[in-house]
């Protein structure tokens, strides 16, 4: 009996949870509303299924309890009844089927002049590639990846000399024109997944998948990796931003090709010497670094690392937060360095400065820090090296109390709170690790060790 | 010279004759022990997974608190969790456990057939455990691929345990697939050769069809888990490429030219589906015996509950890349196994109504397996119902990678098929032990787990539709994921937490009980099967005495018209007819 | 290459229920015993047991012959490059069809109570199935001295893998050669020596099949 009654709560209890719950698809941001008009057909067919098989066991319960003079029926079957039932719930399977299955004829097809836009994953980020103007993609292999064709072009393929590269997390897309998102890994499997867009799909290296879709809302999309890759797989972050056409035309302008990140002219540390003599007052002759003027090493730091830093510290992903002291003082300094040629002059001259390891300064359980280290070791490597490919910068031999520091600003959210720096939120969700300045310090007199 | 069958050579059979504790008690042939034995490793392995469980919703919960709880740890508790739970907790003691308890008593046989193969495949599965408890300390830990291990990741750097836990892992399942073989030929066989006289295949309770066509799925299916694990181990030692394309790795470009992460999954797939079916089936074939015997009430449409289970059993090889909708495969393959995935429900629902069917017009006795049994249907409709959602190619897309999925799974393998373990270990606790458990305990436990574990699961489902991704370590800062999401995953996991701390009632109960609890008659329920029919309780070795049992009839006689008793057992003849079965009149 | 596994898939589901469904007509629960029902098969439990076996084994190596299919599947098989045999594998196949002759040659030995002759049946079936073995190492050996060797070839992980995985179960069936030798040579009662031998021997021609066609797979690819 009180089995019934609860029996009869719970359904009445996830009735309620089901239309009190805050928790529902968020606002659709694409043509794909018919998905969820098959969400809402299914929930109806197995809501009413729900309700009907539990009612009738709480009724049953009561009605056909143990009474001392009670005794059970016997009849072995009843084929009318059965199939009865049997036909009714292929009629039910069937309508679900029917739209899940019309929808799905329409995702597999995509629209002839949809324009294509290539995602590309690794471990643990995104970056992307618009056709250009010749509308083909240029071939790619796996062998020409490296710091300078992240992407892999072929050089000699002249239908990738147009194309737009995107190095950065986020892409743009026009609204209310149909894209298809051709997806490829450089790695292992990921799934480029958008919640508002209600469509998603796996890439799987050594292939190109796809989906299509038409925004039809402006706006910015969180891109989650929904397919275990690895450590980071939570932390590969990205974004989806609608534009008005006009809107988008000239973000897609200001994006440069294959051919001309190509053609970017290597740097002049001569020139760029001339440039260094302004950082050398905070971070050293030698770029060795200054723990007085809280300068970090520069000196033996991967050369695409400075760049992006100085990046960011010119657009801010970097040295806006308000407690951010000495990120404050970094950004006015970076400006100085108005562009591409003259970031690429300082950093050709910093790779010509002598490496050698700093003083160590940061005090802690090495052993400890070895073990959380294990997880770092993923994208900055076993020695701390550095792996170009993972985004991450060697920490081996680099200012111990500057990684203390930046550990710390990422935990805050001092660094890596800007909207747009993902690979700033990337490391700030990672540091969520170390639950304690304790952790903090142990990693890095570990990393003292490497 | 023409073939006997076993059960009438009976007394030319060489029974194995244990005479020292350690031949009976621990170098064991006989299956009662065997069974012991693999239910109480595959549960200490489970309350291991329960307690990896518990550390990863203290992660997800609170996740600036729990500081040896890293990335790495967290996909690696993630993992195991799984795998133990999935193969060698459920599949093992549904199999090894129940199985090997079951048959030969349902059947009417003094043992499994070939008993020597039968003890070895236990220490086999025992040798298996080890293999995969050792991945713990080896360096770099287990592995932390999810349970599907699918590659490249799994066997690549950037996930933890791809230098020595993937290599355990695949080990330790190649070995178990060797003790599942052993096994599963000693059931099939049992099962076909040594019924008793009159124990007719139409005659078998449902809990023999479950066990005995969820062993012929693992017979066929199990081959496809052995071969990716193989291929796997060969991509990860040798450097071949079955399941690496090209790939850039830390940085390098690695030899591999060709290889299909998706043959991986295919094959995988073709192993799992059918192993959800391996566990499911057993729970059903005894849920539908812990309900007709606690409503005194025959199984509603047995003979289509025997075609059902034949039939999902079949069906279970072609609806595999449902678990594949969004993993890159042609897309076209999308629409076939949608269709398959949901005709499956058509015989999955039928078994559900006939359960209740059995109630109606029962008269049932809310004894704690039939609570359990009944906290079975509620929690397995729902999660039934949950898969037409996944099974779906189009309602799939949004939802696949989410929460709803680890909700779905977990009510139908992990809540459902738990409830029928205790109902069912509740149920034959007499039989094995020759004692009665004590009732409040059940009935506490029945209650706390029942409401616990669906106050853990429902929630899941709508964070999953929000778009709450799976197997994240924390979800940090989104636009779309409210605060209140991880007040709920707060919520989820103190129930969690609750629920595990309440099996210790269980664990009391059962050692109790064993000790002191009342002793019990050979037929507490009047149950008809033949296990409850032995001449002793607990059965002894060689189950019936001198004699082997006769059966008559069905294994669902209960009140039937006429009768003063509320059952009649599968040994009573018919009154008004010969004692023995029309078949065997030439043989006399 | 999909299609291959869901014709295995079907066939095998297609044959079990065809068996049960057959007999599943019967109404348990009348009073008279139902023609149509099924009691014990009349075979022995080995027997029974050992087809069961077969069923699991054939699944297995359907299942890598599907995955040696879908590899080639030219969207994958980029990096296939076909592979010289090693000439040996011709020898060992005739090797191997000698012992499973000789194996059949025991069996009719045993049924004609012919002891000398079982014994030398059994020698021999058991020494060429060795000498098969020790061949396909050779070729193991010969391959991995050749040019082709290149391990991330798939066609020659595919040759080490099929060729490895029919091995060991070869190695399986002489554990068992060797009991029914130890029998054979001690002589207990007929019928289970019987049994024993006619098991080899139908284990050994199914083996040696599987051999033809991954011969043939390897051959043809």
């Amino acid at each position: 009996m009180p089995l019934a009654v609860v029996i009869i709560l719970l359904v009445v209890a996830t009735i309620i949870f089901h239309f009190a719950s805050p928790w529902w698809f968020t606002p659709i941001a694409s043509n794909w509303g018919a998905i969820d008009t098959t969400v809402n057909i299914t929930i109806w067919v197995t809501g009413v299924v729900f309700i009907a098989v539990n009612l009738f066991l709480a009724y049953v319960i009561v009605k056909y309890r143990h009474k001392d003079d009670g005794r059970a029926h016997y009849e072995p079957e009843n084929t009318k009844l059965e199939v009865w039932l049997t036909s009714i719930t292929a009629l039910g399977v069937a309508a679900m089927l029917a739209p899940g299955l019309f929808v799905w004829a329409d995702f597999v097809n995509v629209p002839e002049d949809a324009a294509e836009v290539e995602v590309v994953g690794q471990q643990w980020r995104w970056s992307y590639r618009f056709p250009g103007a010749d509308g083909v993609f240029g071939s790619t292999d796996i062998p020409n990846m490296s710091v300078d064709n992240p992407f892999g072009i072929s050089p000699d393929d002249p239908a990738g000399q147009d194309d737009i590269l995107v190095n950065d997390n986020t892409v743009h897309v026009p609204l209310n024109k149909p894209i298809k998102f051709l997806l490829r890994s450089k790695d292992v499997l990921h799934d480029f997944a958008v919640a508002e867009f209600r469509v998603k799909m796996d890439l799987v290296p050594g292939m190109v998948t796809y989906i299509w879709l038409t925004p039809t809302k402006t706006g910015t999309y969180d891109i989650l990796c929904e397919e275990l890759c690895g450590m980071a797989h939570y932390a590969m972050r990205g974004a989806v931003v609608v534009n008005e056409e006009n809107e988008f035309d000239s973000w897609l302008s200001e994006q440069p090709t294959f051919a001309q990140t190509v053609a970017r002219p290597v740097g002049d540390p001569v020139a760029g010497q001339a440039f260094f003599a302004v950082c050398a007052a905070c971070h050293g002759p030698q770029g060795e670094g200054n723990l007085a003027l809280n300068a970090p090493k520069t000196a033996g730091q991967e050369g695409w690392y400075i760049k992006k830093q100085i990046n960011s510290f010119k657009s801010g992903f970097r040295g806006a937060h308000k407690d951010d002291i000495y990120g404050l003082q970094m950004a006015p300094m970076a400006a100085i360095l108005v562009d591409e040629n003259a970031i690429d002059n300082v950093i050709a001259y910093i790779n010509t400065l002598p490496d050698n390891p700093p003083e160590t300064s940061v005090t802690g359980d090495a052993a400890r820090g070895e073990k959380l280290y294990t997880t770092c070791a993923a994208c900055h490597g076993r020695q701390g090296q550095g792996i170009w490919s993972q985004d991450a910068p060697r920490l081996a031999g680099m200012t111990d109390w500057y990684l203390v520091q930046q550990l710390k600003n990422f935990k805050a959210g001092v660094r890596g709170d800007h909207a747009s720096d993902f690979q700033g939120r990337q490391m700030a969700l990672l540091s969520l690790m170390l639950k304690d300045e304790q952790a903090i310090h142990d990693i890095v007199a570990y990393i003292n060790t490497l | 010279m023409a073939y006997v069958a076993i059960a009438d050579r009976d007394h030319e059979h060489h029974l194995h004759d244990p005479q020292t504790f350690i031949t009976k008690y621990i170098w064991s042939q006989d299956h009662k022990v065997i069974a012991i034995q693999y239910g109480i490793t595959a549960i200490s392995v489970g309350v291991l997974a329960m307690i990896l469980s518990a550390m990863m919703r203290l992660q997800l919960a609170f996740p600036d608190v729990f500081s040896f709880i890293t990335p790495n740890n967290y996909y690696q508790f993630v993992t195991m969790h799984g795998m133990i739970m999935v193969i060698y907790l459920l599949t093992a003691l549904f199999l090894g456990g129940f199985g090997n308890f079951l048959i030969p008593l349902m059947c009417g046989a003094r043992d499994m057939v070939f008993p020597y193969v039968n003890m070895l495949s236990f220490w086999v599965y025992l040798l298996s455990v080890i293999i995969l408890m050792a991945s713990f300390f080896v360096p770099g830990g287990p592995t932390g691929a999810g349970w599907t291990l699918y590659p490249p990741q799994s066997i690549l750097p950037g996930t933890p345990g791809t230098d020595w836990g993937i290599l355990f892992m695949l080990i330790s399942l190649a070995v178990f697939i060797v003790a599942f073989t052993m096994g599963g030929l000693n059931y099939v066989t049992t099962v076909l050769q040594a019924r008793c006289r009159g124990m007719t295949l139409m005659r078998m309770p449902l809990s023999v069809w479950g066990i005995f066509v969820a062993t012929i799925l693992g017979l066929l299916a199990f081959p496809a888990l052995l071969v990716s694990a193989v291929m796997m181990i060969l991509d990860k030692t040798i450097g071949t490429s079955f399941f690496i394309p090209a790939v850039l790795s830390m940085g390098e470009s690695l030899d591999h030219l060709g290889g299909s992460p998706i043959l991986f999954q295919h094959l995988f797939w073709f192993f799992g589906h059918p192993e959800v079916y391996i566990v499911a089936l057993p729970a059903f074939g005894i849920i539908s015996d812990l309900i007709s015997t606690h409503a005194r009430k025959n199984i509603f449409g047995y003979r289509m509950m025997v075609w059902a289970i034949v039939a999902i059993g079949a069906l279970s090889f072609v609806v595999w890349a449902h678990h594949m909708y969004v993993s890159g495969m042609n897309p076209y393959f999308g629409f076939f196994f949608a269709t398959t995935t949901l005709i499956i429900a058509i015989p999955t629902a039928i078994k559900v109504y006939n359960w209740v069917l059995t109630l109606w017009q029962g008269n049932i006795r809310f004894t704690v397996p039939m609570m359990f049994a009944i906290g079975f249907i509620f929690t397995f409709t729902h999660g039934g119902l949950t898969g037409l959602f996944l099974g779906n190619v189009t309602v799939d897309l949004p939802l696949s990678d989410t929460y709803f999925v680890v909700g779905h799974f977990h009510m139908v393998m992990g809540v459902s098929p738990v409830l029928a373990v205790f109902g069912a270990i509740y149920h034959w606790f007499p039989k094995i032990s020759g004692r009665m458990f004590n009732e409040t305990l059940g009935k506490w436990h029945f209650w706390l787990t029942f409401l616990g574990t669906y106050s853990i699961y429902l929630p899941m489902h709508y964070l999953g539709i929000l778009g709450v991704p799976r197997r994240y370590y924390a979800n940090g800062i989104t636009d779309f994921i409210p605060e209140s999401a991880q007040t709920m995953n707060v919520g989820i996991t103190i129930a969690a937490l609750l629920v595990a701390v309440v099996q210790i009632i269980f664990f009391v109960n059962i050692i109790w009980s064993l000790r002191n609890g009342k002793k019990a008659d050979s037929n507490p329920w009047g149950a008809t099967t033949l296990e409850w029919q032995t001449p002793d309780t607990p059965p002894k070795h060689g189950n019936w005495g001198p004699e082997l049992p006769v059966v008559y009839r069905w294994a669902y006689d209960y009140s039937v018209p006429g009768q003063s008793l509320d059952f009649i057992p599968q040994t009573e003849p018919h009154h008004g007819h010969d004692s023995v079965d029309d078949e065997d009149k030439d043989k006399k | 290459m999909h299609m291959s596994t869901l014709l295995i898939a079907l066939l095998t589901a297609v044959i079990i229920g065809v068996f049960l469904v057959r007999h599943l007509t019967a109404k348990p629960w009348l009073t008279v015993s139902q023609p149509d029902d099924i009691g014990p098969l009349q075979i022995p439990a080995l027997k029974v047991g050992l087809w069961a076996f077969f069923a699991c084994i054939t699944s297995l190596f359907a299942l890598f012959i599907t995955a040696y299919l879908m590899r080639m599947d030219p969207n994958h098989a980029s990096d296939w490059y076909t592979i010289s045999k090693p000439g040996i594998l011709w020898l060992n196949t005739g090797v191997l069809v000698i012992s499973s002759l000789a194996m059949q040659w025991a069996r009719n030995a045993e049924k004609s109570e012919n002891i000398g002759g079982l014994k030398t049946a059994l020698a021999v079936g058991g020494l060429f199935a060795l000498a098969f073995l020790g061949g396909q190492l050779i070729a193991w050996q010969q391959l991995k001295n050749s040019s082709y060797f290149d391990i991330a070839n798939p066609a020659v992980g595919f040759f080490y893998l099929l060729t490895a995985v029919h091995g060991l179960h070869l190695i399986g069936g002489m554990y068992v050669w060797g009991k029914t030798c130890f029998r054979t040579w001690r002589r207990t009662t007929i019928e289970k020596g019987r049994l024993s031998i006619e098991l080899c021997t139908v284990y050994w021609h199914y083996l040696l099949l599987v051999w033809f066609i991954l011969f043939g797979l390897l051959l043809s690819t």
